[in-house]
């Protein structure tokens, strides 16, 4: 259904809310990012994927600048990422970001994980923003967890509360890093399931992820990148079942034969 | 011949009052000092952190000047150097203002400071980079991160070093007797010099000291266990794994 519609309104207005530009970044002498050029549209939902060490956390860790570029140009809801006068930190607000570890913040519980950034960055009174938290707890299946730190939780549980900490600013745009790489397999679904369910409501997202399964279930598009580059990109459908190139086959039998 | 013990010049005379007037002073310097140590050390530590180079290169420069030097010649500079320097007015303030106190508190918290602000730096690096990237990427700036974030991680993870550090600054107050301040060392001092009972003087100012110190370190033990974070170390005895 989701794709079906996309592809009507990509052929009419692709309005990209996150564009690449021959994009290039080195970590030292090592060249990470090799000539990347990316549109995701709004509403899109982008799994990255490809073998450790490829560049799929670097490309999504310089979509709200947590990593600087060395060439090309990033234009992120408009604004670019190289501009002087960028407000970082207001564009920042718009920008969910997920990590692998979680990152919650230990000394706080779940609400106040939650209610944070509303109160200090949008000014948000401290009752709306419980309130705004605790209908963020319950959309993300833990309406009981509110009052309990981050080390009572499990890894599936602090997970959800760190995706509910980056809904509670209202964002544009959603950045997953490898969300369910550090969770027990018993509690990856929990998340997907959430991150599933964001994307059915027309969230724009950018997923760095292995679960294929749910890639195939919810993406948009695929990028598959190997060695700091974009090998191929296209639907889910073509990409799974029709691979262009040989790099592609290769990674997807090693990772789709178990 | 023997040595003649007399404990009774320790409540005889002034002795009681000098004590107590030197626990008194010793305390507050102390107290003072250890508000300023704090002060400047968590902001140079966490200075010494932030990207901006020029400023953490000014929060090193103050740490390596103050650490870096006996905290009895600080004394001395501050005391001895420094006053004649300051414009006419400043100087007369100074000295209707009890300028041994003023000089001895500051040496003692700047140089504390110093050491305060490496505790601080290293807690701040324990914590990993991917906290501060979180606490970033919710739209909160770099110094709402420190402030809301990464400070009140750090100050519980360094309560054990910091209240070392606390006593040092409670026992090294007694340096301030080298610039005429009448803390308590000062005043076990005077004891003797009237009474000539170095022994019973000495153990008197001893006492007090430790039983200062073990009282503080038991208070800070007790906020440790309160404010500690859920899942993080505690300080626990291995016995109660």
């Amino acid at each position: 259904m989701r794709s079906g519609i996309l592809q009507s309104a990509e052929r009419t207005n692709f309005t990209p809310v996150v564009e690449f530009h021959q994009v290039n970044k080195w970590f030292g002498p090592l060249h990470v990012l090799k000539q990347i050029n990316l549109k995701i549209a709004k509403g899109e939902v982008v799994v990255i994927c490809g073998p450790s060490g490829s560049g799929k956390s670097t490309l999504i860790r310089c979509i709200n600048r947590l990593e600087p570029i060395q060439s090309g140009e990033i234009i992120v809801d408009g604004e670019r990422l190289s501009d002087p006068a960028l407000d970082l930190t207001a564009l920042r607000a718009e920008i969910g970001f997920v990590f692998q570890q979680f990152n919650l913040y230990p000394h706080l519980t779940a609400m106040q994980n939650i209610t944070l950034a509303p109160i200090k960055v949008r000014n948000l009174p401290r009752p709306q923003a419980e309130k705004l938290a605790t209908k963020l707890l319950v959309r993300v299946g833990i309406p009981d967890k509110a009052q309990a730190y981050p080390a009572n939780l499990s890894g599936g549980q602090q997970q959800r509360v760190a995706i509910a900490r980056a809904l509670a600013m209202q964002p544009k745009i959603m950045l997953f890093d490898e969300p369910t790489s550090a969770l027990d397999p018993e509690m990856i679904n929990e998340v997907l399931e959430v991150m599933s369910d964001l994307a059915r409501e027309g969230m724009t997202m950018v997923v760095v992820t292995h679960e294929m399964g749910f890639a195939r279930r919810v993406a948009d598009r695929m990028v598959f990148l190997d060695e700091g580059q974009i090998i191929e990109e296209g639907r889910p459908e073509s990409f799974f079942t029709a691979p262009k190139s040989e790099r592609t086959k290769q990674f997807l039998s090693k990772i789709l034969s178990h | 011949m023997a040595y003649q013990f007399d404990w009774s010049v320790l409540w005889t005379g002034q002795s009681g009052f000098w004590l107590l007037q030197g626990l008194f002073t010793t305390l507050r310097l102390s107290a003072l000092a250890w508000l300023l140590a704090a002060g400047l050390g968590i902001v140079s530590g966490a200075l010494r952190t932030v990207a901006f180079k020029p400023l953490a290169a000014l929060a090193a420069l103050y740490v390596e000047s103050f650490r870096n030097v006996p905290l009895l010649v600080w004394m001395f500079f501050w005391y001895f150097a420094v006053p004649p320097a300051l414009p006419g007015p400043v100087q007369d303030w100074l000295y209707g203002h009890g300028i041994e106190f003023l000089a001895g508190m500051f040496a003692l918290g700047v140089y504390h400071g110093a050491r305060f602000s490496e505790i601080i730096r290293g807690g701040i690096q324990s914590i990993p980079k991917t906290q501060f990237e979180a606490a970033l990427s919710t739209g909160l700036t770099t110094a709402q991160t420190y402030r809301l974030v990464i400070l009140p991680i750090t100050l519980r993870l360094i309560i054990p070093p910091a209240t070392n550090e606390s006593l040092n600054l409670l026992k090294n107050s007694s340096v301030a007797l080298t610039i005429s301040v009448a803390e308590l060392t000062f005043q076990t001092r005077q004891i003797e010099a009237y009474t000539a009972k170095a022994f019973e003087a000495l153990t008197a100012g001893t006492l007090i000291y430790l039983v200062l110190c073990l009282t503080i370190a038991a208070i800070m033990a007790r906020v440790e266990r309160r404010v500690a974070i859920p899942g993080m170390i505690a300080r626990v005895s291995p016995a109660e794994h």
